[in-house]
C-alpha cells in the first residue's frame, strides 16, 4: 500500500510523517507542492504539520490553493484516503474537504505539550486500532487549533459519529473539545495532535503508531 | 483601479486577539473600551478599469481565497 506525503514550503513534519508511514509498513512517496498530480496507485495522502507558506493570510489557506491541492481534492473525491495533521488539518478545512475552521487558540498562546486524547469513534480505518473511549497520549504543537463550527454543523458531526478524537483537557478552546474529525465518507481525517511524533519509544510513546498500522491493515483488507 | 478588502471575524465568533487588545488598552488606562475586534485590510491594485467588473472579481477572490467565509465576513470597496 502506498502513501504520499506532501511538502509545502514551510512544512516541518513531512519527514516525520513519512517515517511514521514507513515504520508501519507503507511504501512512501514524497510529493512537492508544485506537482500537479499524485503518483500512480497512491492509497492515502498525508498532509503534514508545519507552517505552510508562513501561515500567510490564514493557516493553510495558500497551501489549499496550491497545484497539488487540486490533486489531493480529486483523490478525496474518488474516495481516496487523506490524513491531515496539525497544519495539514488546517489545509483540509481550507480545501473544504472537512467542515469548520481552526482559529487562534483561545488562550492566545502556542501550546506545545503531551496530552491525553480520547478516541471518540473507532469506526474509521484511521481509528479502528483503538477502542472507543480509549485514552491515548499524543503531543500537540500549535497556535491555531481552536476548532470552530456552527451549531448545525456540530450536530451533524455528532449525529454521524464523525468526531474522531477529543481532548481530555481542552488546550485551545476547541468546540466540544474536538481534536480531530472525519469526512462524511470517513476517509478523510484531520487532527491537530501529532500521532507521527509518538511512533517510537525514543519519542516518549508509541500510541500514534497504532493509527498508521490500523490504516494499513484496514486498506489492505478492503 | 484600486480595491480595498476588509476581512473581519463574523459577529458572534469570539475574537481572542481583539479581547487581548481590549485588556491591554484597559491596562494602559484607556477606560470605557467595551469591545475590540481585530481584522485585516487587503489592498489590491487591479488592471480592470470597469468598476462593476472589478467589484465582481474582487468578491470572487474573497470567496475563493481572501476570506474564510466559515468564520469571516468581508467588505469590498472600489477606490
Amino acid at each position: 500500500m502506498k502513501a504520499a506525503v506532501v511538502t509545502f514550503p514551510g512544512s516541518n513534519c513531512d519527514r516525520d510523517l513519512a517515517v511514521a508511514f514507513e515504520r508501519a509498513g507503507w511504501d512512501v512517496v514524497r510529493v512537492w507542492h508544485k506537482d500537479t498530480a499524485l503518483p500512480e496507485g497512491v492509497d492515502v495522502v498525508g498532509v503534514p504539520g508545519g507552517f505552510s507558506f508562513g501561515d500567510y493570510l490564514r493557516c493553510g489557506a495558500i497551501a489549499a490553493q496550491s497545484p497539488i491541492g487540486a490533486a489531493v481534492k480529486a483523490h478525496a473525491a474518488r474516495g481516496g484516503y487523506v490524513l491531515g495533521i496539525c497544519n495539514g488539518f488546517q489545509v483540509l478545512t481550507e480545501m473544504q474537504l472537512l467542515p469548520g475552521a481552526l482559529m487562534r487558540n483561545a488562550g492566545l498562546k502556542f501550546v506545545c505539550r503531551m496530552l491525553t486524547l480520547r478516541v471518540a469513534t473507532a469506526d474509521s480505518a484511521f481509528t479502528a486500532g483503538y477502542g472507543k473511549g480509549q485514552e491515548i497520549t499524543v503531543p500537540v504543537a500549535h497556535h491555531d487549533g481552536n476548532y470552530t463550527i456552527g451549531a448545525d454543523g456540530l450536530k451533524q458531526l455528532q449525529d454521524q459519529d464523525r468526531i474522531a478524537f477529543t481532548y481530555a483537557d481542552n488546550p485551545n478552546g476547541s468546540v466540544a473539545d474536538i481534536a480531530g474529525i472525519l469526512s462524511e465518507n470517513r476517509r478523510v481525517l484531520g487532527m491537530m495532535p501529532h500521532p507521527e511524533r509518538v511512533v517510537d519509544p525514543l519519542q516518549g510513546g508509541t500510541d500514534g503508531a497504532v493509527l498508521f498500522k490500523a490504516l494499513l491493515g484496514g486498506l489492505a483488507l478492503a | 483601479m484600486k480595491a480595498r478588502v476588509t476581512v473581519m471575524l463574523k459577529t458572534g465568533v469570539l475574537d481572542p486577539q481583539g479581547e487581548a487588545v481590549r485588556h491591554a488598552l484597559g491596562g494602559l488606562g484607556f477606560a470605557g473600551v467595551n469591545g475590540v475586534r481585530q481584522g485585516k485590510v487587503i489592498e489590491l491594485d487591479l488592471a480592470e478599469t470597469d468598476k462593476a467588473r472589478a467589484e465582481a472579481e474582487v468578491k470572487a477572490m474573497c470567496e475563493k481565497l481572501l476570506a474564510n467565509t466559515v468564520i469571516e465576513s468581508y467588505r469590498v470597496e472600489i477606490l
